[in-house]
C-alpha cells in the first residue's frame, strides 16, 4: 500500500506485526483521542530498608532475570562517550541470551563493538530514533532479518504508552545516584545534564537498574529519576568517556559556509511574523542551525526582543541566552556540554523535562506543540519540502530522527538549513532516499544561495520579499544546484527492507530497503 | 572585495554566495608555482558556468614580467571580467602596456574597449610615488588597491596592527583616486579572528576615504559592510537634506539652513552619497 506522501509501505512484516500508512502530519491526531490503549505501567513492590545495590552490573543483570527474546532499553545522555550499553550486552552475550530486542534512544559510534551480537543473532531487532557508525552501515547491508524501526524522541514515548516497545530490563546511566537509585545527570564526574530520555524507561520496564560511577549519600538531587521506579543500583568505576560525554563549552562554527546560510535563516526569522516578544525557540547543536541562534541573539538584544522559553537539546550557547535574560525559561530534554550540566544544577529557570513533555504525540499538549520557531539540520531535502535526516548520500543509516518531525510538526515556523550541496553532492533532490519529517510540516529551507519558501506557506514569501530577502524556488534552485555538482547516480538497492521509519504518531512514512552494493 | 584562490573549485564555485559585492579570483600570489596553469584554465571554464550573482569579478593576473601574465590575459581578457586587477603597478607606463595587450586581445574578439575596468594595485614604494599619474594614466583604470603586506615588505618594514607603516601609503593611494574620482580599495585585514581589530581597522579607512576593503574571509564580509552601511540616523539626516535641497531648488534657492546649519553644494554632495549607499530615493 502507498501512504500520503506516495512511498510503498508494506502491510505487514512478520515479527514486527501490522503497519500502519502514514496519513499526514497532523491527520491522525486531529481526531482528538487515540484508539491504541496506554499499556499499564508494571506494579512492584520492595521491603522497607531492602537494599537495592549491587556489586556488580553483572550481578544487576542476572537479578533481572534476562530471557531470550527480552526487550532491553538505554538512553543516549552520554552521547558517544556512553560504555554501560556495551558493558551490558557483553554480560548478556555471555549470559547466553539469544533474541534480544535492543530499544536504545539513540545508537552512536561508540556503540559499533555490538555489531558482532547482532551477527550471531544476539539482538535481532532494533528500536532507536537513530543508528550511525558501522552498526548503520551493517544494517543497511542487510545484517538483520528484521528491520530496524526508526523512531522520533517523542514517538519512542508513544511506542512505550501504546505497547509497542514492551522494556523487560531498562539500564540508565546517571553521574549521580543515591542507594535507592534516585538519580541525575546533572552533576558528578561524567554529568551529562538532562536525562530526560531516560524517564519513561524507568516508568514502564519491568526491571530498572541504575548504574552510575559516583553514588551520593542519600537524597540524590536533584531527583530526574525517583527511586520509586528503580529495582537495583550499580557503583562502576565509569559510566563512560568523560570527553565524548561532554566538554567545555559549545562554540559556534567558524566555516563562512555555515555563517552564511545561519545568517540568512536568521534573517527569515526576522521577518517571518514570528519573531516578536514572548516567542519560543528551539535550535540544534552543530554547524548552521547553531549559528542561528548567534544571530538570533543580536537581533534579540537590538530590537530588544525577550523570548518566552528555549526547548529541546540545550548547548550552552542557550544557557548564556538565558543568563542574559534574552529567554524566561529553559526546558531541557538533553544537554550538549559540560557548562548547561552546571546551569541546569543552579538555576531554577533551567529546568529538566521528561521526553514525554517534550514531544509525544499522544498527550494533551507535549512542549514541542507550544514552540513557535525551531531550526534543523538535514542530511537531504527534496522539492516538495521533504527532509531526510537519517541515511546519507551513499544510502547509509548514519544520521538520527531525533526530535526532527516532534519540533517541525509542532512549530509555528520550521526553519531547515543545509548547504545545496556537501563534496559534489547535491542536498535538493526531486525526491529524499528516506523521508523522516513530512514536506507539509517544513515552512521554509535555507541554503547559502537564498530562502526556499514552502508553497503550502505563502505568506511567508511575500514577508520576506517585502523585507528584501533573497527568496528562491526550490524547483530552481535544485537547477542550479543540478547544474554545478551534475546529477548523482541513482543507488541501487534489493527488495529487502532493513529500516521503517515511524512516523511520531506511530504510522509508517518511509521504509529502507537493502544497499545492493556491498 | 573578496580573494578567492584561482585554483581552490571549491571556494571559487560558491564565491558568488557570501553577499561580496566584489570577488578578485586570484591567478597571483594565492597560486603556487606549479599550479599557475591548472589555476588559469580552471579559472576560464569556471568564470563560464558558474552564476556569481550580483557580484562583481575582477581576476588578479600575473605580472608581464613572469611567464605567466600574457597566457592569464590570453586566457581571461575574452571572457570580459568587471576588471583585471594587475599586481604591482610601479608606473603609468608599465599600466599603459597591459591596457594595450588587453586591447589586442580584445580587438582579437572583437570585443569593445570600454567594458572591462583595469585596477592597479598599489604595493611597491615605487608605485605609491607614481599612483597619481598610474590613477590617471587611463579611463579604463577604474580603481586602485593597496597591498598592505608586499608593501610593508618592499619597505623592509614589519606589519603592524595600527597600520603605521603604510599610513602615508594609504593617504596617498586615496588622494590619487579621489583626484581621478575613482574607486579605493583598502588592503586585507589578515587576522580572521581578531573582529574588533577589523572593525576598528575598517572605520578608520573609511573615515580617510577607502571606498571598499578587501577581505580574505568570507567571514569579515558582513562586518564590513555594517561599516559602511550609513545608520537609520545618518540615513535620516541626508534624506532631509537632499529633500530641503531639492525643494529650495525649485524656488531658485541653492544655498539654505538645516537647524540653523548652513546647506551647499558639498554638504547636499555628501548627503545624495550616502543616500546612494542605502540605496533611497528622494522625491518631492
Amino acid at each position: 500500500m502507498k501512504n500520503a506522501l506516495g512511498r510503498e509501505i508494506p502491510e505487514y512484516i512478520e515479527g514486527i506485526g501490522k503497519l500502519e500508512p502514514f496519513e499526514g502530519a497532523w491527520a491522525k491526531l486531529s481526531k482528538g483521542w487515540m484508539d491504541e490503549p496506554t499499556i499499564p505501567a508494571p506494579n512492584k513492590a520492595t521491603l522497607p530498608h531492602q537494599s537495592k545495590l549491587c556489586d556488580s552490573l553483572q550481578e544487576a543483570i542476572e537479578k533481572a532475570n534476562p530471557k531470550n527474546g527480552m526487550t532491553i532499553t538505554f538512553h543516549h545522555h552520554l552521547r558517544d562517550g556512553d560504555i554501560i550499553l556495551v558493558m551490558a550486552m557483553n554480560i548478556l552475550h555471555d549470559m547466553g541470551i539469544r533474541d534480544i530486542t535492543l530499544a536504545a534512544s539513540s545508537l552512536n559510534d561508540c556503540h559499533d563493538p555490538i555489531l558482532p551480537f547482532i551477527q550471531d543473532k544476539t539482538i535481532t531487532k532494533i528500536w532507536s530514533s537513530g543508528i550511525r557508525g558501522k552498526l548503520g552501515r551493517a544494517i543497511s547491508r542487510g545484517a538483520m532479518d528484521l528491520p530496524v524501526i526508526i523512531h522520533s524522541h517523542g514517538g519512542r514515548v508513544r511506542a512505550i504508552h501504546t505497547g509497542r516497545i514492551q522494556p523487560d530490563i531498562a539500564i540508565i546511566a546517571a553521574s549521580a545516584a543515591d542507594c535507592e537509585g534516585n538519580a541525575t545527570g546533572s552533576h558528578g564526574k561524567s554529568a551529562f545534564g538532562s536525562i530526560g530520555y531516560a524517564v519513561i524507561d524507568a516508568r514502564y520496564a519491568k526491571h530498572v537498574i541504575v548504574v552510575t560511577d559516583n553514588l551520593v549519600p542519600y537524597p540524590c538531587i536533584p531527583l530526574s529519576i525517583t527511586q520509586n521506579f528503580i529495582d537495583t543500583v550499580v557503583v562502576v568505576d565509569s559510566i563512560g568517556d568523560t570527553s565524548k560525554i561532554a566538554s567545555g563549552t559549545t562554540r559556534i562554527t567558524n566555516s563562512p559556509m555555515d555563517l552564511r546560510i545561519a545568517k540568512l535563516a536568521a534573517d527569515a526569522i526576522e521577518y517571518s511574523g514570528y519573531f516578536e516578544q514572548g516567542f519560543s525557540f528551539q535550535v540544534g547543536a552543530g554547524g548552521a542551525s547553531l549559528a542561528v541562534a548567534k544571530f538570533i541573539r543580536e537581533k534579540m538584544k537590538k530590537q530588544q526582543i525577550k523570548g518566552s522559553f528555549m526547548l529541546g537539546g540545550v548547548t550552552s550557547y542557550c544557557v548564556d541566552m538565558l543568563e542574559e535574560g534574552l529567554f524566561e525559561t529553559i526546558f531541557d530534554v538533553q544537554s550538549f556540554d559540560a557548562a548547561v550540566s552546571k546551569s541546569l544544577f543552579n538555576n531554577r529557570r533551567h529546568i529538566e523535562i521528561p521526553a514525554a513533555l517534550y514531544a509525544n504525540p499522544f498527550n494533551c499538549g507535549c512542549m514541542t506543540n507550544k514552540l513557535d520557531i525551531v531550526v534543523l539540520g538535514a542530511l537531504e531535502v527534496d522539492v516538495d519540502f521533504n527532509v531526510n535526516v537519517i541515511t546519507g548520500s551513499e544510502g547509509n543509516i548514519r544520521g538520527a530522527s531525533g526530535g526532527h518531525s516532534d519540533t517541525a510538526s509542532g512549530a509555528n515556523l520550521t526553519v531547515v538549513v543545509c548547504p545545496s550541496f556537501r563534496g559534489r553532492i547535491p542536498i535538493i533532490k526531486n525526491s529524499v532516499h528516506t523521508i523522516v519529517t513530512p514536506g507539509e510540516s517544513v515552512h521554509v529551507i535555507v541554503t547559502e544561495r537564498g530562502i526556499c519558501v514552502n508553497p503550502l506557506y505563502k505568506h511567508l514569501e511575500e514577508n520576506f520579499r517585502k523585507a528584501g530577502l533573497k527568496v528562491v524556488d526550490i524547483h530552481d534552485l535544485k537547477k542550479e544546484v543540478d547544474g554545478i555538482t551534475g546529477i548523482s547516480r541513482k543507488l541501487k538497492f534489493t527488495d529487502k527492507i532493513v529500516g521503517l521509519v515511524e512516523y511520531r504518531d506511530g504510522t509508517i512514512i518511509d521504509v529502507i530497503y537493502e544497499l545492493e552494493e556491498k | 572585495m573578496l580573494y578567492i584562490p584561482g585554483n581552490n573549485p571549491a571556494m571559487l564555485q560558491q564565491g558568488g554566495v557570501y553577499g561580496a559585492d566584489s570577488l578578485l579570483l586570484d591567478l597571483e600570489d594565492a597560486v603556487a608555482l606549479n599550479q599557475k596553469d591548472a589555476a588559469r584554465i580552471l579559472l576560464r571554464n569556471l568564470m563560464q558556468s558558474i552564476d556569481f550573482y550580483d557580484a562583481e569579478v575582477c581576476v588578479r593576473i600575473n605580472h608581464l614580467s613572469t611567464p605567466f601574465g600574457l597566457a592569464d590575459l590570453e586566457a581571461i581578457v575574452p571572457l570580459q571580467p568587471h576588471a583585471i586587477r594587475y599586481p604591482k603597478t610601479e608606473s603609468a607606463e608599465e599600466l599603459m602596456a597591459l591596457i594595450q595587450i588587453i586591447e589586442r586581445i580584445e580587438d582579437e574578439h572583437n570585443l569593445p574597449h570600454d567594458q572591462m575596468e583595469v585596477h592597479a594595485m598599489i604595493e611597491t614604494a615605487l608605485g605609491v610615488q607614481n599612483v597619481f599619474s598610474i590613477a590617471g594614466c587611463s579611463p579604463r583604470v577604474g580603481a586602485l588597491t593597496i597591498g598592505g603586506q608586499d608593501l610593508t615588505a618592499d619597505m623592509n618594514i614589519v606589519y603592524t596592527p595600527d597600520g603605521a607603516g603604510i599610513d602615508f601609503a594609504r593617504k596617498r593611494i586615496v588622494m590619487a583616486a579621489k583626484a581621478w574620482k575613482i574607486d579605493v580599495i583598502d588592503t586585507v585585514f589578515p587576522d580572521i579572528n581578531d573582529e574588533e581589530g577589523l572593525i576598528k581597522e575598517t572605520e578608520y579607512a573609511k573615515k580617510i576615504g577607502f571606498t571598499g576593503k578587501a577581505v580574505i574571509n568570507p567571514r569579515q564580509i558582513d562586518v564590513i559592510h555594517e561599516v559602511y552601511t550609513p545608520t537609520d540616523e545618518e540615513i535620516r539626516k541626508a534624506y532631509k537634506i537632499v529633500k530641503e535641497f531639492l525643494v529650495n531648488r525649485e524656488a531658485g534657492i541653492g544655498v539654505f539652513a538645516i537647524d540653523g546649519k548652513m546647506i551647499d553644494a558639498p554638504v547636499v554632495a555628501r548627503a545624495q552619497y550616502i543616500l546612494d549607499l542605502a540605496n533611497v530615493t528622494v522625491e518631492i
